[in-house]
């Protein structure tokens, strides 16, 4: 039995269906990952695994015991805010007692508790600081040790590294991974960063909607997408709009209008005549110059026009236009010392992707 | 702007104010002070200052604060008043409370007409409003006690209490209590744990713009209490109408604005201590 128990769960507002029928099982020991863009409904999800809401229909359980008539406070629940919710007039060592009074517990055991989750957090010195007085990385340290100080089942983040800088937030990103894995509560984390999910996750459910498009591990999210949209919303992704003219074997041949035949790789339940899009990662596609004659086996190959470069440090991405007018994203390692360009923009280039490349999704 | 420049645009706009209050405050203030160290005049007013035929009563005496102090009665008088303000500011408290909370957590579209009902009562005039209840409280026989002086009391300054608190409830974040709740607060220690004790700068401008006032009110115990149940504010009035003891009057409006910086001393540091940073 799972820890957490989704099942068919709506949430309506109005004329607004924010979920729904949402079906989804946590495990215990899991950073689970409710990824989506804003409004898709992944924060009224979480507030209703915490208890701040209630679905219209369908329910959520916590280890087998149905959740409904149980409010917030009775919840081995706790949530992380997006603000923090640090309370502004008690101290860090009160923030941090707080869950531990609520319950009732004595006051060795708060010192003692309060002290070890400050050391955990790396805040040993900051006990009689007032939250004002913290940094934006030391207030998420301290919300994190608040939450989880009483030992919840489950913690709930909601976009918790969303007001970090980047810098910072990278660094919390591999202490939040640290952590769990440290003190093995089950997380489940809520951001529309797929960066983010993907880099902390065991697994992660996209949502769109209201409604889970692919819940799945971080890998096969990105590199088996279900659908145009998941294809579309995850990392950097070129969508071929095509429609499957043979299988054969293990391999689909792909017509798109304006381009020509292209192989990809065959799925099950993929059959002649299917609609949908070759999803292909810029890291898939090469780039080489027109009259290079390529590797062998890059057998899908199209001649365009570099329309567009970006230098990001380590690759450089180049837009290209293929003679239909397509356009397809492609990057290079810039491994060479020095060199950081090796095309210019109006470059007349092919690119070409190997056969077994690419993603099928059938619309 | 360069240094003069914003320095004399200080002066123009903070200026007028400044001297206003230095001629009409600081100066009369002063005055007081003054007076209160003289020997009252023989049809109200002052005597002089300077000797005179036929009066010893010239020059400055400190008579009317030994006369304060060896009497037990003035200061029985303080006490009933400090008692009567501090009852009010207590019962507008709990009465203001609920509804400042139930203002700052009504929909943002609501709030603007709430205050404004909460004010409305300023429109008409204060006498005109203390009078009602003259009519209200007569035909139950409560009217000239005690009592009625403090519900006069309560219903005139209720509002001074509301609109501080409204205004520092107003303010809170929601997230906090979702938080403390989260945390495993129920509703009771989330009030007194959480939204209380962020409340306490509002708790107690609110109960200054209360005890003070009521402090150094005549005019409702005047028409609501009983024939010989004054406060102090009753007594400054009566010395300088009636008994025409200016320097006596001038004496016990000191020593009331004594006690009631005293008061507001004490209870800005309570503030402080109470709300570091909230």
């Amino acid at each position: 039995m799972a820890l957490l128990e989704i099942r068919n769960v709506t949430r309506r507002f109005g004329a607004l269906t924010a979920i729904d029928n949402v079906s989804i099982d946590i495990e215990a020991g899991e950073f689970f990952t409710l990824l989506g863009p804003s409004g898709c409904g992944k924060t009224t999800l979480l507030r209703m695994i915490a208890g701040f809401d209630q679905p219209d229909s369908g329910a959520i359980s916590l280890d087998g015991k149905d959740m409904a008539d149980t409010p917030p406070e009775q919840r081995p629940i706790h949530t992380v805010f997006q603000s923090y919710a640090l309370f502004p007039h008690m101290m860090v060592a009160d923030n941090i007692a707080f869950p531990l009074r609520m319950a009732g517990k004595s006051a060795d055991e708060i010192a003692a508790k309060v002290r070890e989750m400050l050391d955990i957090v790396h805040l040993p010195d900051k006990a009689d600081h007032f939250p004002h007085e913290l940094s934006g990385g030391q207030k998420q340290r301290v919300a994190l040790a608040r939450s989880l100080v009483n030992r919840p089942r489950m913690l709930l983040l909601d976009e918790p590294l969303g007001a970090l800088d980047a810098k910072l937030r990278e660094e919390m990103q591999v202490e939040l991974i640290s952590l769990q894995r440290d003190i093995g509560i089950t997380f489940v984390f809520v951001t529309h960063s797929q960066a983010e999910a993907l880099a902390l996750s065991h697994r992660i459910a996209v949502m769109n909607a209201g409604r889970v498009e692919q819940l799945d591990a971080p890998s096969r999210i990105y590199g088996f997408p279900k659908n145009r949209f998941v294809a579309d919303f995850i990392g950097n992704c070129n969508l071929l709009d095509a429609r499957v003219q043979t299988v054969s074997g293990n391999t689909l041949m792909l017509e798109s209008a304006g381009l020509g035949t292209f192989s990809a790789p065959a799925r099950e339940g993929i059959v002649a005549g299917a609609r949908g899009v070759l999803a292909l990662r810029p890291e898939m596609v090469q780039i080489f110059a027109s009259g290079a004659p390529g590797a062998p086996e890059l057998s899908n190959r199209f001649h365009g026009a570099v329309k567009e470069l970006v230098y990001v440090g380590n690759v450089t991405t180049y837009m290209v236009t293929l003679d239909n007018g397509l356009k397809i994203e492609t990057l290079l390692p810039n491994s060479g010392s020095g060199r950081v360009r090796f095309f210019e923009i109006g470059d007349s280039v092919q690119i070409a992707w190997r056969p077994d490349a690419g993603h099928f999704v059938v619309d | 702007m360069n240094k003069p420049g914003a320095r004399f645009a200080r002066w123009v706009v903070g200026g007028p104010p400044f001297v206003f209050l230095l001629l009409f405050f600081a100066l009369p203030a002063l005055i007081m002070v003054l007076a209160s160290f003289r020997y009252p005049g023989e049809f109200g007013g002052l005597a002089s200052l300077f000797p005179l035929t036929g009066s010893d009563e010239t020059g400055l005496t400190a008579e009317n604060y030994q006369v304060f102090v060896s009497d037990w009665i003035y200061s029985q008088i303080f006490l009933k008043s400090f008692g009567v303000a501090a009852l009010t500011t207590l019962i507008c408290l709990v009465m203001a409370y609920p509804l400042a909370l139930l203002i700052a957590r009504s929909p943002k579209k609501h709030r603007d007409l709430m205050v404004l009902l909460v004010i409305l009562p300023f429109a008409s005039n204060f006498l005109v409003r203390v009078y009602a209840w003259m009519i209200i409280l007569g035909p139950f026989d409560l009217l000239f006690s005690r009592f009625a002086v403090i519900l006069g009391m309560i219903y005139v300054h209720l509002p001074f209490m509301i609109l501080p608190l409204y205004i520092n409830l107003e303010k809170h974040d929601p997230t906090l209590l979702d938080a403390a709740q989260d945390l495993g607060a129920n509703i009771w220690h989330r009030f007194w744990k959480v939204t209380f004790p962020l409340s306490l700068s509002g708790v107690f401008s609110g109960s200054a713009l209360v005890f003070i006032p009521v402090l150094g009110m005549f005019a409702i115990p005047e028409i609501l209490g009983g024939k010989d149940d004054w406060l102090v504010g009753n007594m400054i009035k009566e010395s300088f109408l009636s008994t025409r003891d200016w320097p006596f009057g001038s004496m016990l409006s000191l020593m009331l604005t004594i006690a009631v910086l005293a008061v507001a001393g004490i209870a800005m540091w309570f503030a402080r201590r109470g709300t570091r940073d909230a």
